[in-house]
């Protein structure tokens, strides 16, 4: 028996790619922000930092990582295996 | 090159190009010390992790990182095909930013050596804000070389290479709402397979009735995931927070994972739980746990992280402010303990410690696992 492997598709993952690449050429204009910069002390506030502690979540994702068999877009960038 | 690189090296392109108002921020100057402990299926691994980040010439901040892993190992693989063993990884890694108007370069390089694996990755990211600082884009290109080896085989040496296209958003939605976009493309090429894991299959001349062969896998491997995240601001000065990732691969598995959680500061003290479910409903299309005879395909596998299986994580966090107000030089301090306990249920893997049953009918595998991360840090 032959094992048959598959690639996964990416037509709507390139035309979210381009939407993107739009959107990073709009930034060359000017736009009038909809949460003004005093609106966003909410934002500012240690609890709702995604990467609050890195040292940690770098450590968390690698203990996930090595016993999954997804990988990437966490946010941070691995190396080494440690895994056998 | 397909189509999705393409996609993210034209971003990076024009991220580089394009010029807009607003300035980013680098990151905090801080230490970290931690130390970790996993302690489950068989196996624990221990060690000490070092952060330490500085700004400099106003435009710049410097990272290094030190990591150890002392792994003890007694896991199922290795007690019914192996036997136990000891070993120790060290990692190094150190990163540059550079702040120019409103984007940001990163370089990283990672190093990491243990007995029978060599890898040495370099990263290099863009990120820049836009629309009045609502939105930061990043983009980012990593690149692994790797060697694999084989303790008690001098001669063996594989090399695997491993590249990876990164693109993140994140957007301000309200003044109480925060989401997060990630998207990574991981291809791999190379040594793929662990040098030491067996596969199992049928053999009425055993007086167990299977026998045991080396894996052999794919020698190519391409992966896509993106995940979105969504952080809300509470009126009570806490927040709630939720995730989830998609994952597929050319190996033909797919994964979903899901996370809820909640951060709630009380005094000098930040707590935080969070629960994450992981479902892999689809394993490696060459995965199996007892072939039908021996070399029965051209790729094989019996890594049961490549199986189909579930699993769980409840985490607790506690931080404690132990330097309020700042002390000399320091600005401030926490204390962290995080604790998570783990559970994995694996539908087609099965336990081979219990024996006198007719291959393939053994109880399914399954164990559980204890986190924990102490670690202090500083700011300065």
């Amino acid at each position: 028996m032959r094992t048959k492997l598959e690639s996964p598709s990416l037509g709507a993952l390139g035309r979210g790619l381009i939407a993107a690449a739009m959107l990073c050429a709009l930034g060359a204009c000017h736009m009038e922000p909809w949460v003004k910069p005093y609106e966003r002390d909410h934002l500012a506030d240690p609890v709702m930092s995604f990467d609050r502690d890195p040292v940690s979540s770098v450590y968390t994702d690698h203990v996930h990582e090595v016993r999954e068999g997804s990988r990437g877009a966490t946010g941070s960038a691995g190396g080494g295996c440690g895994c056998n | 090159m397909n189509i999705a690189r393409i996609g993210i090296l034209l971003l990076i392109v024009v991220a580089a190009l394009v010029r807009s108002a607003v300035g980013g921020v680098l990151p905090e100057d801080r230490v970290d010390v931690l130390l970790h402990s996993f302690d489950g299926g068989g196996i624990t691994i221990q060690g000490p992790s070092l952060l330490v980040r500085k700004q400099f010439a106003q435009k710049f901040s410097v990272s290094a990182n030190y990591y150890i892993d002392k792994v003890q190992s007694a896991s199922i693989d290795v007690i019914t095909t192996a036997s136990p063993y000891t070993e120790e990884r060290k990692q190094w890694s150190v990163g540059l930013d550079y702040l120019h108007d409103r984007w940001m370069l990163n370089l990283g390089i990672i190093d990491s050596e243990e007995p029978d694996y060599s890898s040495k990755t370099f990263s290099f990211g863009i990120s820049q804000d836009l629309f009045g600082d609502l939105t930061t884009v990043s983009l980012g290109y990593s690149l692994g070389n790797n060697e694999v080896r084989r303790r008690g085989d001098p001669t063996f040496k594989a090399p695997m290479q491993t590249q990876s296209y990164r693109l993140g958003i994140s957007q301000i939605l309200t003044k109480n709402l925060l989401m997060g976009f990630s998207y990574e493309t991981i291809s791999d090429e190379g040594f793929l397979n662990n040098p030491y894991r067996q596969v199992r299959y049928v053999d009425p001349s055993s007086p167990q009735g299977y026998s045991y062969e080396r894996e052999v896998y794919p020698h190519t491997r391409t992966s896509d995931a993106a995940s979105l995240r969504l952080r809300y601001y509470l009126p009570w000065r806490a927040a709630i927070y939720g995730e989830y990732r998609a994952y597929s691969d050319t190996w033909q598995i797919k994964g979903n994972t899901f996370e809820i959680g909640y951060t709630h500061p009380h005094k000098g003290w930040l707590f935080d739980g969070m629960l994450r479910l992981y479902d892999q409903p689809k394993g490696a299309s060459f995965y199996s746990d007892l072939f039908p005879y021996s070399t029965s395909q051209n790729f094989m596998a019996r890594h049961k992280e490549l199986s189909q299986f579930t699993s769980q994580d409840i985490r607790l966090q506690a931080s404690y402010d132990i330097i309020k107000g700042g002390w000399k030089f320091l600005d401030k301090g926490t204390l962290n303990i995080v604790y998570d306990h783990m559970l994995f249920d694996y539908q087609n893997f099965r336990d081979l410690r219990v024996t006198g049953m007719t291959p393939g009918t053994e109880p399914l595998y399954t164990f559980d696992a204890d986190v924990v991360q102490v670690f202090v840090s500083f700011w300065f």
